[in-house]
């Protein structure tokens, strides 16, 4: 059966790991209450979309 | 690359899922409005759509077809004599998508499908006409804006009451208690 000849080095590990990382969630601000929310979702602070869909939270 | 694909299968075989999907077009035409998972609103949106235009048509051939997919007389009377009026001035896109988060126990995408207000109807379908023609962004959002004054004080009270309970103590007990204060 073949087999590596060599370990592999540590460099070599780690050099070929800087491509696996997470990267940032995408975010916009509220329209409404200028929190930070996902972009094309429902804001979950104050319960707006598009400055009119008034879904849940409605506790006022 | 699979090329044809006609419809989601969400995980369920045919006649499971057509009782899936008849479930879920009987729960929206009575609520008008649900919570499910993204995948299976954007495949119950297309059956929801059809069966406005069914009752659009409003003849006995068009009822009956509606009855095949509901399996409900309530609810088929109710897409003939409610819904069916309503979007007289629409054609196609009698529903809505929102995505509204994740839900917690399995991480799935959640978004809440619903057919549009008979209030909306009108303004919802100038502001969209209105929107590409005048290609300025700023006149339609404030005219949005200016539309619904009702609803800027809904969202502002419950922001300054949450930055509360963001300092001082966990959320849930704290809405609770407020809730029960009310
Ligand atoms: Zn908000």
């Amino acid at each position: 059966m073949p087999n590596p000849k060599r370990r592999g080095s540590k460099c070599r590990r780690d050099k070929r790991r800087t491509h696996k990382k997470l990267s940032q969630p995408a975010v916009s601000t509220c329209p409404q209450c200028k929190s930070v929310k996902r972009p094309h979702v429902v804001c979950p602070t104050c319960g707006t979309y598009k400055g009119r869909e008034v879904i849940e939270k409605t506790e006022a | 690359m699979r090329h044809s694909m006609d419809h989601r299968k969400l995980g369920r075989n045919p006649s499971h899922r057509k009782a899936l999907l008849r479930n879920m077009m009987n729960s929206l035409v009575l609520s008008e409005r649900i919570e499910t998972t993204v995948p299976k609103a954007k495949e119950l949106r297309r059956l929801a759509d059809r069966l406005v235009t069914l009752g659009k048509r409003g003849t006995l051939h068009a009822r009956r077809r509606a009855f095949a997919l509901l399996s409900d007389k309530e609810t088929t009377d109710k897409l003939f004599a409610t819904l069916a009026g309503r979007f007289v001035g629409r054609e196609g896109g009698y529903t809505r998508i929102v995505r509204t988060g994740y839900r917690v126990g399995d991480g799935a995408e959640l978004a809440i499908l619903e057919y549009l207000p008979a209030e909306e109807k009108k303004a919802a379908a100038k502001g969209k006409r209105k929107a590409p023609v005048k290609k300025g962004a700023e006149k339609p959002a404030a005219g949005k804006k200016s539309a619904v004054p009702g609803e800027k004080k809904k969202t502002k009270a419950p922001t300054s009451r949450e930055k509360e309970t963001e300092r001082k103590a966990p959320r849930s007990p704290r809405k609770k208690v407020g809730e029960k204060s009310k």
